[in-house]
């Protein structure tokens, strides 16, 4: 569904950014970028909706080349959240803000309707919705951001940096909806530092060093390479870590209560 | 009589003149000096409320209903100048690109004694110690977009340093960071702090990477103080803890454990500290 071909891509300053990029993202998957800070992680994002052209080599989208198709026809199937809220809102309203995707990509005024108020409910936003986005706090405005672009109901929705200033129990939701839109088909990437976050997820994870991807694979395996963990800036999860000095070989389980029973049993307690 | 806290909260309340509610309630709370003390709570419980109430931006740049006294370095808040209280406690915010704006570091770093009209052969030397103290000297001449993310906030945190402060206040500063960057950034403060003497007062999200270093863990929740104690003190004794502070996963397995009558001899905060009372029971 979404292919990298031998992508080269050089900054307008000269410096290269993305060095022979070759991915392929299956439909319906949950997917990860990790790696350090300026390794070329938003970079890679900016290269699936088209806002970003390779300088050399191709990315394929839903089988078309994003160097023939507009950024806005790719956009209403491949929504983007930024990492930085302040880029992404701009209305006077919050209410507005949601609608201005909405109202470009859809044309049905009862599903605008219908989609608006799910938006303004399912993110907690229905008692600012007269309120101007640049009073809500940075969790708030996040929020925002993802409900706008999920109003529109997009194929794939690329998250940068989701978690950052969200509270547990925010995580917690982010959590549910992300696995939820999965289930309904939805392919999701996800940009993140938030190790823990990514973990409750079990996506497949693209390690990128340098403008290079480093390693793909399942989760568990990535994080079980003391290697690849020793070169780069990603650190093992924490229940992973225990399971492994702990030398049991089944992979741990997401939830907390099924891993202290399983303590428990190995403890004789 | 020599005191031992530097930061005290006397029946303090306050609230913005854009709201009818306090967002900081009768609160009552003593910071030691040297101290490294961790302020979690859920978003708009008051933390930066709190933290701007320290170094005088409250109530000095944000006017609203104040209630109580606040004393820093025995100052008292609401009766200096807030120039008097930035000699006092220095700043770091989350995105280092609000703070570091000069042509070059070293300038950067400069900025703040140059404010105060510091001696040049002064300034030059308490720079030149501060890049050395960070092990920032190959960035003096850098301009700060050449800088990394990890960079840009070891700058930052340069900037506040110069100013020799004995109180540093960091308003959740490794949340742009990824994960080895944002530990070896709090090491270094943590480090100065043992170093040249400086109390520490740190929101930081990521419990995972302070509760270990950290002497208390003080908990807000709607404008007031819910827990005040070590990190293992609050893990273990408190009796709900509000789920939106990201106690760390190997902590919650402790209280999970714990509940069920699973013995401990310490409340736990590191995989490492985990391991060791798991092996002590398989060896029984």
């Amino acid at each position: 569904m979404i292919e990298f071909k031998d992508v080269n891509y050089i900054h307008s300053n000269g410096i290269p950014a993305l060095k022979e990029i070759n991915l392929s993202i299956k439909p319906k998957t949950i997917n990860a970028l990790v790696g350090s800070n300026g390794t070329g992680k938003t970079t890679l994002a900016r290269h699936i909706n088209g806002l970003l052209k390779p300088t050399s080599g191709n990315v394929l989208v839903f089988g078309k080349n994003t160097k023939k198709i507009s950024v806005a026809s790719l956009s209403k199937r491949i929504g983007m959240v930024f990492q930085n809220s302040n880029h992404q809102l701009f209305a006077d309203t919050v209410k507005n803000e949601i609608l201005f995707g909405l109202n470009n990509f859809e044309t049905d005024s009862q599903i605008i309707k219908t989609r608006f108020e799910w938006a303004l409910n399912f993110f907690d936003l229905k008692k600012y919705e007269n309120t101007s986005p640049l009073k809500l706090s940075g969790g708030e405005k996040k929020r925002l951001c993802i409900a706008s672009v999920l109003a529109w109901n997009p194929e794939v929705l690329i998250l940068d940096e989701p978690t950052v200033g969200q509270d547990q129990v925010q995580k917690g939701k982010m959590l549910e909806f992300i696995s939820n839109l999965n289930k309904q088909g939805k392919t999701i990437i996800i940009i993140s530092h938030d190790l823990e976050f990514l973990w409750s997820l079990k996506p497949n994870v693209i390690v990128m060093t340098k403008g290079k991807i480093r390693k793909t694979g399942k989760i568990a395996d990535i994080f079980s390479d003391d290697e690849l963990l020793n070169q780069t800036c990603l650190m093992r999860p924490q229940l992973l870590d225990l399971w492994m000095k702990l030398n049991i070989k089944r992979e741990p389980p997401a939830d907390i209560t099924k891993a202290a029973d399983i303590i428990r049993r190995i403890s004789g307690s | 009589m020599k005191e031992k806290s530097i930061i005290k909260f006397e029946n303090f309340s306050f609230r913005y003149d854009s709201s009818n509610e306090f967002i900081l309630k009768d609160i009552s709370l003593e910071i030691n000096k040297n101290e490294l003390v961790i302020l979690a709570g859920p978003t708009g419980c008051g933390k930066s409320t709190l933290l701007r109430s320290i170094i005088g931006l409250i109530p000095h740049m944000h006017s609203g209903e104040y209630k109580g006294r606040v004393i820093v370095d025995q100052l008292v808040v609401n009766d200096v100048k807030i120039t008097d209280l930035a000699k006092k406690a220095g700043f770091v915010f989350q995105n280092p690109e609000n703070q570091i704006f000069m042509f070059s570091i070293e300038r950067d770093i400069a900025f703040g004694l140059e404010n105060l009209a510091t001696n040049k052969t002064v300034m030059r030397e308490r720079v030149d110690s501060i890049l050395s103290l960070l092990e920032i000297e190959h960035l003096a001449t850098k301009a700060p977009h050449e800088l990394s993310d990890g960079e840009k906030q070891r700058a930052a945190l340069a900037g506040i340093l110069a100013m020799q402060p004995k109180i540093l206040i960091l308003d959740e500063p490794t949340s742009l960071l990824d994960p080895k960057t944002a530990i070896n950034f709090i090491n270094i403060v943590n480090d100065l702090r043992k170093k040249i003497g400086m109390t520490v007062v740190i929101v930081e999200h990521r419990l995972d990477l302070v509760l270990e270093i950290a002497d208390k863990l003080i908990i807000l929740s709607n404008g007031k103080i819910i827990e005040n104690d070590s990190p293992k003190q609050v893990i273990h004794h408190s009796k709900q803890l509000i789920p939106e502070i990201g106690i760390p996963v190997i902590s919650r397995l402790y209280r999970n454990l714990a509940k069920s009558n699973y013995n401990f001899d310490n409340a736990i905060v590191t995989v490492k500290e985990m391991v060791k009372e798991i092996r002590g029971k398989r060896t029984q």
